[in-house]
């Protein structure tokens, strides 16, 4: 395609005759007078942006089987027939830090500001499957999330809050099983019926090989916990989302909104093989498998990408998996503004970034939204930028009007025409993974990781050159003109870490260790075997076994990771 | 290649120590590194002050680059200064980056700490540091 011409070729390669005649009798003259500016034009990930996209350049694309009807399939226009207008967006701010009494207290907080449903942030050492007491947690204790040792830190976090009235969200995936285990054994002591939680565990192993770094295990035992969690949960804990399919960080590892796009559902789609192989139903688990993407910094990029995940991915659980259940085909989503996209420098523009993030992840249908908070480069957020970013959420909810009416840019001629060219470059890398035998043996062969790698050097490089702008880094960086914002921010004391240590030291000599040991011992041997291990991890739980001991005792029969690093 | 001298190139070790997964950045600055001439060591997650400073003499580094995110950093990079002094290695410098606020770079550089690179910084601006900072220990 030639930038020159003025023309965009569609399939055939040929200009349709309308915009022909534009191009000559209307574009031509007004390039001779005025040139455009220098371009290219590309969004943030480098994918070609079009000057005008019309009616015939659209044609490809059928109204009816590519874009539907909301609540319909391929649920282009929206997973609800109503969408917004029947119930806005949940509003869900992740949170956590220091202690569980810490975190209990802001979450009473975000619950007091009309905040609808709970999302907890844990500690690296938790993230990991170790304790506070781990050499490895040296320093790490509550710092980036709350720190949960045991059943007790559970106990502590909930303290107060209903867990039959809120859904809760959890960050958490190699240890998924445990935290999990401790959130049920909660809801029973507050005689809460399992069958009635409502909540998501994030459970995404494979975007850790790919992009967070947060494991334990090799790929193929996580699969398998993660198999026994959805078995579980059909039959036990029904509404629990049992995976939130994570694009989110491996946008944030650097990768393009395409690549994004891409290896979640390629992830998506090796969990949903995995539970075929492990003998389930796929309507007995599909319906209840969420998704979790970024909303960054190109609005209509973002949006047309999370129309396009709708569509692939209704069509990839109809066609390729044969789900009958249309519960099954939908893509229900949270996103996340991009916390990469946030700026150290003139702080107080993050407020503006995330308003135009959030607006695209609204605009693109989301179910739940996380707005980032404008320190978030600097430290954990404080509670005034915390409330400012779940104001703006407000805002675009019951100010800006974009909640009255389904999809308004569905039937948009440039909306429409990046949707589908995001599916088809998605569709592509898709097929790729499937040639190299699935998503497992991809990332085994570091082929994401790779490419993620690659587009994240490019970028940087596009950055260092001035090529891609970054308002306040690279451009407009008011050097001198006295453009310096100071805001305030949140220390996590040091004392911290020592009221955890100090805790899970009493928890170790008050319970009764001979009833952890059996319970341990038991998880072991049913590791070894193959039977469904969320009843013994429950056990342990109960019997106030640790995070690092229970992970411990899995980890015995499954094996560590270790990661060929990537440059 | 600036980075050469007459005795021999810089050699560096880019590291991340403790639990933090984010080596989005340690490994672009691995990299441009790399790409501008000096010889790179990169870790891989999850390593130990321990391991970092055995890594570092073993391979005869001239500085180390450490990558931190999560806010460890008050811990860890004052534990790899003392490391390097125990095991009569402080000749080999130490240069972090990540998200580190200004009062605690004011603290690392008074304990010795080189430089603190925070999210924004260009990797020009870090190899020209790295170049005028940092030269062969010996030949």
């Amino acid at each position: 395609m030639s930038k020159d011409s003025g023309a965009r070729r569609g399939d055939s390669g040929t200009v349709s005759p309308g915009k022909q005649r534009w191009v000559e009798e209307t574009l031509q003259p007004a390039l001779r007078k005025a040139a455009e500016r220098p371009g290219p034009f590309t969004t943030v990930s480098d994918f070609p942006v079009e000057r005008l996209v019309t009616a015939e350049d659209i044609e490809r694309i059928d109204p009816d089987g590519d874009i539907g009807l909301p609540g319909e399939f391929p649920y282009t226009r929206g997973v609800h027939p109503t969408m917004y207008r029947g119930k806005l967006w949940t509003m869900r701010q992740f949170s956590g830090f220091g202690t569980a009494a810490h975190t209990n207290q802001r979450y009473r907080y975000l619950l007091s500001q009309g905040q609808t449903g709970l999302s907890v942030a844990f500690d690296l050492p938790t993230l990991m499957g170790r304790d506070s007491d781990d050499p490895m947690a040296l320093g790490e204790v509550g710092r980036e999330g709350v720190a949960i040792d045991s059943l007790a830190d559970m106990e502590a976090l909930f303290e107060g809050i209903p867990l039959d009235r809120i859904s809760t969200s959890m960050t958490i995936n190699s240890p998924a099983a445990v935290l999990f285990a401790m959130y049920l054994a909660v809801a029973e002591k507050q005689g809460v019926a399992l069958e009635t939680l409502e909540g998501t565990i994030q459970n995404d192993i494979l975007k850790e090989y790919i992009a967070q770094k947060e494991w334990i295990y090799p790929p193929r035992p996580s699969l398998r916990i993660i198999t026994d969690i959805m078995a579980f949960c059909a039959e036990r804990v029904p509404r629990w989302n049992t995976i939130s399919i994570s694009g989110y960080h491996i946008r944030e590892a650097g990768s393009t909104a395409v690549q994004e796009l891409a290896f979640t559902l390629a992830d998506g789609i090796g969990y949903v093989q995995a539970g075929i192989e492990a003998g389930l139903d796929v309507d007995t688990f599909a319906p209840r498998l969420s998704f979790f993407f970024n909303a960054h910094n190109d609005f209509f990029e973002e949006i047309a990408k999370l129309r396009a995940a709708r569509r692939i991915w209704a069509r990839v659980m109809k066609e390729r998996f044969g789900a009958r259940d249309p519960r099954s085909w939908k893509l229900r989503t949270h996103v996340q503004t991009a916390g990469c996209s946030l700026t150290a420098q003139q702080p107080y523009n993050n407020i503006v970034r995330v308003t135009v993030q959030a607006l695209a992840a609204v605009l693109g249908g989301t179910q739940s939204l996380h707005t980032n908070s404008m320190d978030e480069t600097l430290a954990l957020p404080s509670e005034m930028a915390v409330t400012i970013a779940l104001r703006t959420q407000q805002i675009l909810a019951e100010e800006s009007g974009v909640a009255s009416t389904v999809d308004p840019l569905g039937g948009s001629y440039f909306v429409e025409d990046l949707t589908s060219r995001m599916e088809a470059a998605a569709l592509d890398y898709i097929r790729r993974i499937d040639g190299m035998g699935g998503i497992v043996s991809a990332i085994e062969a570091g082929f994401p990781q790779r490419e993620i790698a690659e587009a994240s050097y490019h970028y940087q490089l596009q950055v260092d050159r001035g090529e891609k702008t970054i308002v306040g880094v690279n451009k407009h960086t008011g050097a001198g003109t006295g453009g310096e914002q100071e805001i305030p921010i949140l220390k996590i004391d040091l004392a911290v870490e020592r009221d955890q240590l100090d805790r899970l030291d009493r928890l170790r000599k008050e319970r009764d260790n001979r009833a952890v040991e059996r319970s341990l011992a038991a998880l072991q041997a049913d590791a070894e075997a193959r039977s469904n291990l969320m009843p013994r991890i429950l056990e342990c739980v109960k019997a106030y076994a640790t995070v690092g001991e229970i992970c411990a005792a899995m980890k015995r029969v499954f094996g560590e990771y270790r990661e060929q690093p990537v440059l | 290649m600036t980075g050469e001298t007459t005795q021999r190139r810089t050699r560096l070790l880019v590291g991340k120590v403790g639990l933090d997964g984010h080596d989005r950045g340690a490994k672009i600055v691995a990299r441009a590194l790399r790409d501008a001439g000096f010889e790179v060591i990169y870790t891989g997650l999850h390593q130990t002050p321990e391991m970092v400073v055995n890594t570092a003499i073993q391979e005869d580094v001239d500085a180390v680059s450490l990558s931190i995110l999560s806010g460890a950093h008050m811990t860890l990079l004052p534990r790899v200064m003392e490391l390097l002094r125990e095991k009569g290695a402080s000749d080999i410098r130490l240069i972090a980056g990540g998200i580190i606020p200004d009062e605690d770079i004011a603290e690392l550089k008074r304990m010795g700490v080189l430089e603190v690179f925070t999210p924004g910084a260009s990797t020009k601006d870090i190899v020209s540091f790295v170049r005028s900072a940092v030269q062969p220990r010996r030949g």
